[in-house]
């Protein structure tokens, strides 16, 4: 009888594994900045539904609704299997989003959750238990990311208990970080670089009965050039630097509307030239604005408040790393081209229309918060 | 108070998590036989909630996993099954049962060392049972170890198992230097087979297909293929193995045809983008990136059971011999089925690493396995050993 029974549940001999797809995982990441741990936990609808059954009409199709219906079934189910705790007390996980991802083996339910540690101190214990009952050969794929560090571990049944240590983070290491990211920023803001292309496009003419004429020597260009860049450096760091100490904070919507508002206007005295002495007193005035505007993106990068001073220092130098970049790169080119037709009409005439259009589209679309190009 | 900055990136693979558009939005399809809804398995699952310990019950509903796993080649069940013999996995001396279901999750997870164990254990208490002389002759003859192999099909003769028996044997025999002998041996015996279960026969044809293809009899190669895909019940290691004979045949829009549906699992979508290649589809990147990020998942869980087949997608798509013949070189190390033996071959040529692959030579040599791809490979490899050697 026995062996009628096994004959019949033979798995015939060509039948070794292939490639399927990878089994059961999760991916649960805590970033830990500026004094507060939050959270990100996938967890794939196919080891929810196996737990505790998502697919209430059995048609074997996850909708958004019957997952939704199941959040608070989910949340109760996924955080009793997952403990964290810091300083030996145990910290308090509150949902704050539910999200949904596509990995590469199909749909996932993203948690967003913020994590309260009575006391958080330099390690952090997480104890993992989800679905290890059900399927022992699922995985928690834990990722930690702290001070520009990132400590990984895969979870298992007999490894479900992880101890990180926050460790020290290396100044220098730090420091590169941050003038990567400041140079990075000047190079993909383009509104910053429109801005100051917008200031120096007219340096290397000058202005005589209502018209633009091509300047004779380099010498009085390179110093009006090094008068504009120095206002504006000097202005942004200065907002940068008080908006970073919390010592003045605006709106970011209204720090990138008025961002955009200060390139169309720079850009349209170009055309009708208000004012064309003194332009450095421009690139301070919204100079001043644009270093808002920097202080909120170093706001979203984090800060590690032991190294605020480095790391604004680091962020800053970055931008004005990049901004010199732009400025060798088209002084000379300006310079060479600036009797021709070409440069008058086109880059100076054009560009700056072209500039102010594209200033105010941002301008609509910061100010109403709007999408209009992508 | 510690303080610190996310500034690493999210790794590639996680893309941006959404809030879907609307409530019927379909999310996931759940393979039919995964639902819970399923019948059998919910009443299995309930009677062993309410009985828990009960081993007849969870050695049923472990079976049923495990057959599930196979047919949808999906690792989550041979999971599910090792939840459910929990009680019992870690306990010094399971019973025959569990020792078997054991030796299949262990074998899926290509943990072929503990699955031998438990299969000579099992073997040793009930030396009648026939699945375990027969899974035991499989991982046997995936290792190489022709002669072991050989006598674990034997017992299959006693175990009103003859057609599985015949065709363990002859699978060896052909790897062997008796390739046309077991072919012949093979094929009488399946016509004379009258009864016999579906899954029997479909491994069967299979198996003369594979010898077909190697020793170049292409047409009654294609004759098996097919005639084992007209049974229509899903078996993965069928749909590679005639999809690598079609690719090798260069008929990649057949390839394409039967597999296209089934892209989910990860060794047929590799066929399709080799099938595209082969086409010069404008598609091929896409999938390209698609396995990357695959394999890429499988790795961050810490598993390399797939390196053969990585090695095929790292030589043939992403063109890096060099990390192609590390993954087959590590391959070769637990798997050497013609098929390993030959990305290992491959990839040593196109590395111009001639002394990497000295160990399929040996196995050329020693077994005298007939296969005119391997044969030919291996020669081209030679020349190019004493081409160096030359120099």
């Amino acid at each position: 009888m026995l062996l009628r029974a096994l004959l019949g549940f033979i798995l015939y001999g060509c039948c070794l594994a292939v490639f399927a797809h990878k089994a059961s995982d999760s991916y649960l990441t805590l970033k830990v900045s500026a004094g507060k741990v939050s959270g990100q936990w996938d967890i794939a609808l196919r080891d929810l539904d196996f737990a505790i059954s998502l697919d209430t009409n059995g048609d074997n199709a996850i909708t958004w609704k019957e997952l939704h219906n199941k959040h608070e079934a989910i949340t109760s189910y996924a955080f009793t299997h997952l403990h964290i705790s810091s300083g030996e007390s145990p910290c308090q996980i509150k949902p704050t989003q539910y999200l949904v991802d596509n990995h590469t083996d199909g749909a996932y339910s993203v948690l967003l959750f913020d994590v309260d540690c009575p006391r958080l101190s330099t390690e952090i214990g997480i104890n993992y238990m989800l679905f290890f009952d059900l399927d022992p050969q699922h995985r928690g794929l834990l990722r930690v990311e702290y001070g520009g560090a990132t400590h990984t571990a895969v979870l298992s049944p007999t490894q479900n208990n992880q101890k990180i240590v926050l460790a020290q983070v290396k100044s220098g290491t730090v420091f590169l970080q941050y003038l990567h990211e400041g140079i990075w920023h000047i190079w993909t803001g383009y509104d910053h670089i429109l801005f100051l292309l917008s200031l120096l496009l007219p340096a290397v003419l000058y202005r005589q009965a209502a018209r633009w004429k091509p300047a004779i020597r380099f010498r009085p260009v390179l110093i009006e050039v090094i008068k504009i860049v120095t206002a504006f450096t000097i202005a942004h760091s200065i907002t940068l630097s008080l908006a970073t100490l919390g010592v003045i904070s605006l709106p970011s919507r209204w720090v990138e509307s008025a961002i955009a508002a200060s390139v169309i206007l720079a850009a349209l005295n170009n055309l009708y030239p208000l004012i064309n002495r003194n332009i450095w007193l421009v690139a301070f005035g919204f100079g001043l604005i644009h270093g808002l505007g920097f202080a909120n993106v170093l706001k979203d990068l984090g800060l590690p408040q032991n190294m605020l001073l480095l790391t604004l220092l680091a962020f800053n130098l970055g931008v004005e790393l990049g901004q010199l970049a732009i400025v060798t790169g088209f002084l000379p080119f300006a310079f060479w081209l600036r009797k021709t037709q070409c440069y008058r009409k086109v880059v100076f005439t054009l560009g700056s229309v072209l500039i102010a259009m594209l200033a105010f589209i941002w301008l609509l679309e910061r100010s109403l918060n709007l999408t209009l190009i992508d | 108070m510690i303080i610190v900055v996310a500034l690493v990136s999210t790794p590639a693979l996680l893309a941006i998590p959404f809030v879907p558009d609307h409530d019927e939005q379909v999310l996931e399809r759940l393979p039919a036989a995964a639902n819970p809804v399923n019948h059998e398995l919910r009443a299995l699952r309930n009677r062993l909630n309410a009985n828990p310990g009960q081993l007849d019950i969870a050695v049923k509903l472990a079976k049923r996993y495990i057959e599930l796993g196979k047919a949808e080649a999906d690792p989550r069940f041979y999971g599910y099954a090792q939840g459910v013999l929990k009680p019992w996995w870690d306990i010094p001396e399971p019973s025959s049962e569990v020792l078997l279901l054991r030796a299949l999750i262990l074998q899926n997870r290509h943990d072929f060392d503990s699955a031998l164990h438990d299969l000579a254990t099992l073997l040793h208490q009930e030396p009648t049972n026939a699945q375990a002389w027969l899974t035991q002759a499989v991982i046997l003859q995936v290792r190489a170890r022709y002669d072991d192999a050989q006598r674990s099909c034997i017992p299959l003769m006693e175990l009103e198992a003859p057609l599985a028996a015949s065709t363990c044997l002859a699978s060896i025999g052909s790897l062997t230097g008796h390739a046309a002998k077991s072919y012949d041996f093979l094929r009488e015996a399946l016509k004379e087979t009258q009864v016999t279960s579906t899954d029997q026969r479909i491994w069967s044809l299979t198996v003369l297909a594979e010898i077909a293809s190697r020793i170049g009899r292409y047409e009654e190669a294609d004759q098996f293929f097919s005639e084992a895909l007209k049974f229509r019940r899903q078996d993965i290691y069928l749909l590679n193995a005639y999809a690598d004979f079609l690719l090798d045949q260069k008929r990649p829009e057949e390839v394409i045809a039967m597999l296209s549906e089934k892209t989910r699992i990860d060794s047929l979508l590799l066929r399709v983008a080799l099938a595209k290649q082969q086409l010069g589809d404008d598609d091929l990147p896409n999938i390209v990136t698609q396995l990357k990020a695959r394999f890429a998942a499988s790795r961050l869980r810490g598993e390399n059971l797939h390196q053969g087949d990585e090695a095929r997608f790292t030589l043939s798509l992403l063109k890096q011999p060099q990390q192609a013949l590390q993954l087959a070189q590590a391959n070769w190390v637990s798997q050497r089925e013609p098929k390993d033996a030959r990305i290992l071959l491959e990839a040593a040529i196109a590395a111009h690493n001639p002394a990497a692959a000295q160990s399929v030579i040996e196995l050329l040599n020693t077994t005298g396995l007939e296969s005119m791809q391997l044969r030919q490979l291996a020669a081209q490899l030679e020349k190019q050993n004493t081409g160096l050697d030359g120099n």
